[in-house]
C-alpha cells in the first residue's frame, strides 16, 4: 500500500521514554486529523507494545526500541514496534488474557488485549533470543475536513 | 503525574493528575499504599478528573491497591474516568471488582 508519510525512530529501554513514544507518536499522527477516541486508541496501543519490550523484552537489561509510523493510504495506520530482546516462547500464551510473567510488578496481563481491542489488526512475530517486533493497524474514520 | 489524598472520617479521595503508565504507576503505587497502610481508610476513592491518558498499567494499579484494601478491611471505588479511560477499565472487567462512578 503506498505510503503517504512516515516516521521512524528509536530509543533506549528506559521507561521514562514511555510517554515520549507517545508523544511523537500523536504528533506525527495529527496531520491525518484523527477523532480523540481514534488517536487515543493508537496512544494506548503504542504504550502497551512499548512497555511490554521494556518490561518482558528487556527484562533487567537495556537494549533499543525501534518505531515506524506510516501514514498509509486510505487513511491506514501503520505501527511496528521492534525489540531485540530475549523473544517470546509462547505467543499465544502470551496473548492470552490475564497472562502475565511479572505479577511482582502488578501487570494485568492485557497488554496485548488492548492492542487487539483498539486496532483493526495486531501481528506479533517474535524468536527466542531475537527479539519481538509488533505490527497494529488501524483505518482512520473519513477525514473530518 | 501529581497525586493529592484528603481524608476525613474514614473516607479518602487521592486526586491524580497526569498520565497513568508503567513509568508513573510505580511512584503512585507506593505514595498510595503508604496511605493504606498508616490511615486504613473505609473508602478510598481514585479521583480520575485529571487522568488525561492511562493503559493497561492503570489496571494493575487499581487491582493492587483493590486488594491491599480489603485486606486492611477497606474498599476502593474509581470516580470520573475520562471516556477513553472508561473504556480501558471496561476491558479489564475490572467493574465487577472494584466500584467505577
Amino acid at each position: 500500500m503506498e505510503i503517504i508519510n512516515q516516521i521512524k525512530f528509536s530509543m533506549p529501554s528506559l521507561s521514562v521514554n514511555e510517554s515520549a513514544a507517545r508523544a511523537v507518536v500523536s504528533s506525527f499522527l495529527i496531520q491525518a486529523d484523527p477523532t480523540v477516541e481514534e488517536l487515543s486508541d493508537i496512544r494506548t496501543a503504542v504504550s502497551e507494545a512499548v512497555t511490554n519490550a521494556i518490561v518482558h523484552g528487556y527484562r533487567g537489561t537495556t537494549g533499543t526500541i525501534e518505531i515506524v509510523v506510516r501514514l498509509l493510504a486510505d487513511r491506514q495506520v501503520y505501527v511496528r514496534v521492534k525489540d531485540q530482546g530475549c523473544g517470546i516462547p509462547d505467543i499465544e500464551r502470551a496473548m492470552e488474557p490475564m497472562f502475565t510473567t511479572a505479577p511482582e510488578e502488578e501487570r494485568s496481563g492485557l497488554g496485548f488485549s488492548v492492542m487487539s481491542s483498539f486496532m483493526d489488526k495486531l501481528s506479533v512475530k517474535s524468536k527466542v533470543g531475537r527479539g519481538t517486533t509488533v505490527v497494529m493497524r488501524k483505518r482512520l474514520g473519513a477525514d473530518g475536513d | 503525574m501529581g497525586l493529592d489524598i484528603k481524608s476525613e472520617n474514614g473516607t479518602a479521595i487521592a486526586l491524580l493528575t497526569g498520565e497513568i503508565d508503567h513509568h508513573t504507576a510505580k511512584p503512585i503505587r507506593s505514595e498510595l499504599d503508604r496511605f493504606i497502610i498508616t490511615m486504613q481508610p473505609e473508602l478510598l476513592a481514585l479521583d480520575f478528573t485529571g487522568i488525561t491518558f492511562m493503559d493497561s498499567s492503570g489496571i494493575g494499579l487499581i487491582m493492587g491497591r483493590s486488594k491491599l484494601l480489603k485486606e486492611c478491611g477497606g474498599r476502593l471505588e474509581v470516580h470520573n474516568p475520562q471516556p477513553y479511560i472508561r473504556r480501558v477499565l471496561k476491558l479489564s472487567g475490572i467493574e465487577k471488582i472494584v466500584k467505577v462512578r
